[in-house]
């Protein structure tokens, strides 16, 4: 019958309009930036550099091998290799940054650094809300705002951490298992252990 | 007592009066009216414009404004702020004086509506013999401004959109004053004064107003569809339809003068959902008579208020009709069912009370009314697509 179309309309709007004082599926507008929706895990904005411990200029995992700076598809890190050696993740002394700039406006956020990275040494932040008035150096950021603890990758990505944890764990006792072996005077056992972790790293 | 509530601001009214020189009284009593006529109108306007905005918001499962001030209640004086501090941009080619003259018009006539609206017990401007006659006279001004506005911007956009809204509103008034005059009918007077007197009555608790016989049910809804498209609000809101012709006839406007424009249609809603009121829901009586202490102005802003709310809901809901299904709509539907409407009128006048008059009339309506309907929906059955080609 004519007419009916409309009050069926219009009983729907009354219920929306009813609905939303008592019923959240009726009013999912999240009034930012005094509420927040959840953050996702597999977020992803800007790189940071992950650090071991309490110091983050000793225990910066990075070395210096410039894989990402090389990846990187649109070239926003720029990294300087230093003179000396420092003792990296896994304790073995290498090379480590002097100057490890990322140009945070050119990111494209594309995480190619971090599938690149063989040393677990950079990661993706979750930070959106960078916003700065300095034009020019504002979004340039050094190797110290860059280098966050391994506590807050832990804690903003639980499951890629505790991967990351464990894939330098077995390095580590890797390297330590070989340190063992090249300490004991030469013997059957180094052949043996030498032999072992060629077969384990093919 | 309740007398003394209900005729507060008449009494308000006469003291003040009586403390100034004798001669000047009557054009300073009509003064401070107007003056009280303009503040609370152009107050329930800006209030308007927020509840609207928030009403919609709800319907549409969002919040309206809500940060200026507390619940975003202060959002009409930003508003104010941004259209007084804009710049006002008047086309080069365009015809200046008119285009001045056209939201003042507006204003002016909108505001001259008020005058005959009796909006409590003795509470009324001016009380015309011809009070209905003078509304629908000022009202038609109202329409040639939009031609003014439409016309003088020279803009072929602006003058489409003007066109446009002359032709709807030409084709509404016709039912609008059809429903209105079988109230007039029924209360022998054009005097709106008179129309609220004849429906304050009641027997045993129900009142008499007219929207309680079934021409007068009818006829309130002819006219609250009509008031719908003069007022040019959704769903008749194609000549400003915001996302066709930009913003139809006001597209030149800037500033203040389209906030001109807007108070002036929106009072012009609230004027003719206040005769609405007036003309069937019993202007300033109360619903029930144990309900009579309470003061006669506040009952016809309650009844403003509902209506408000109620062209909102409709706003909410119904998208926006095209042009020749609106003009369809005015002349094959509204127009006979106003007529009919007229008849039934005079059949219930004539017929003796008790139930057969309302029998009889409620069939009138009815039948006439699903029939039209289904003769009017008969051509838009989907049929399957068949296709000619070419040999």
């Amino acid at each position: 019958m004519l007419g009916e179309g409309i009050v069926k309309g219009m009983v729907e709007t009354a219920r929306n309009f009813f609905g939303s004082y008592v019923s959240k599926d009726r009013l999912t507008t999240v009034q930012f930036p005094e509420e927040r929706l959840p953050s996702i895990e597999a977020t992803r904005d800007f790189p940071f550099l992950v650090y071991d411990g309490e110091d983050w200029q000793a225990g910066m995992r990075c070395v210096a091998c410039q894989i990402c700076e090389k990846e990187c598809p649109p070239k926003c890190i720029y990294i300087e290799k230093s003179k000396d050696k420092k003792a990296d993740a896994v304790g073995k002394p290498q090379f480590y940054p002097a100057v490890f700039n990322i140009d945070v406006s050119v990111c494209m956020s594309c995480q190619i650094c971090v599938e690149v990275c063989p040393f677990e040494a950079i990661k993706m932040d979750n930070e959106f809300e960078l916003s700065t008035d300095d034009r020019f150096e504002g979004l340039l950021w050094d190797k110290a705002r860059l280098s966050k603890p391994n506590a807050h990758y832990q804690n903003i990505h639980p499951t890629d951490a505790a991967a990351s944890d464990a894939i330098l764990a077995e390095e580590k006792a890797k390297a330590e298992a070989k340190t063992k072996a090249a300490a004991d005077p030469k013997s059957n056992a180094t052949l043996a252990s030498a032999l072992q972790t060629a077969s384990s790293t093919q | 007592m309740g007398d003394a509530a209900d005729q507060f601001f008449v009494n308000l009214l006469h003291r003040a009066v009586g403390t100034l020189p004798a001669g000047l009284r009557p054009i300073l009593s009509s003064l401070i009216s107007v003056v009280a006529i303009l503040s609370v109108f152009a107050f329930l306007f800006a209030v308007t414009t927020v509840l609207e905005r928030k009403g919609l918001g709800r319907i549409q499962n969002r919040y309206g404004p809500n940060r200026v001030g507390p619940l975003g209640f202060l959002q009409p004086i930003a508003d104010g702020i941004k259209s007084l501090t804009k710049e006002d941009i008047v086309p080069h080619s365009a015809d200046r004086v008119v285009h001045f003259l056209a939201p003042l018009v507006l204003v002016f006539a909108a505001f001259s509506l008020y005058a005959v609206l009796p909006i409590g017990r003795n509470m009324v401007l001016a009380d015309l013999n011809a009070g209905v006659l003078f509304f629908f006279a000022v009202s038609s001004v109202m329409e040639l401004t939009i031609f003014m506005a439409g016309w003088s911007s020279r803009n072929k956009y602006s003058l489409l959109g003007a066109m446009r809204a002359i032709a709807q509103m030409i084709s509404y008034e016709v039912p609008l004053i059809l429903s209105s005059v079988t109230v007039v009918m029924a209360a022998g007077s054009l005097s709106t004064v008179d129309i609220v007197e004849r429906q304050a009555g009641y027997t045993g608790f129900f009142p008499h107003w007219f929207v309680f016989t079934p021409w007068g049910f009818a006829g309130f809804l002819l006219f609250l569809i009509a008031a719908t498209a003069e007022s040019n609000r959704s769903p008749f809101d194609l000549p400003e339809g915001e996302s066709e012709i930009v913003a139809g006839y006001y597209t030149e406007y800037s500033g203040f003068k389209f906030a001109l424009f807007f108070l002036g249609e929106y009072l012009g809603l609230f004027a003719i959902s206040g005769l609405g009121i007036t003309l069937f829901l019993g202007g300033w009586a109360a619903p029930f008579s144990f309900l009579t202490w309470v003061p006669s102005y506040l009952w016809f802003f309650a009844k403003l208020i509902l209506l408000i709310a109620l062209f909102i809901w409709v706003r909410g809901t119904l998208p926006r009709l095209r042009m020749d299904q609106l003009m369809n709509f005015a002349w094959k539907f509204m127009l006979p069912m106003a007529l009919l409407n007229l008849v039934t009128t005079a059949v219930w006048h004539f017929l003796a009370q008790g139930v057969v008059r309302w029998v009889v009339c409620i069939l009138m309506i009815v039948v006439a009314y699903v029939l039209l309907g289904r003769s009017l929906m008969h051509g838009s059955r989907l049929e399957k697509r068949v296709y000619r080609f070419a040999e």
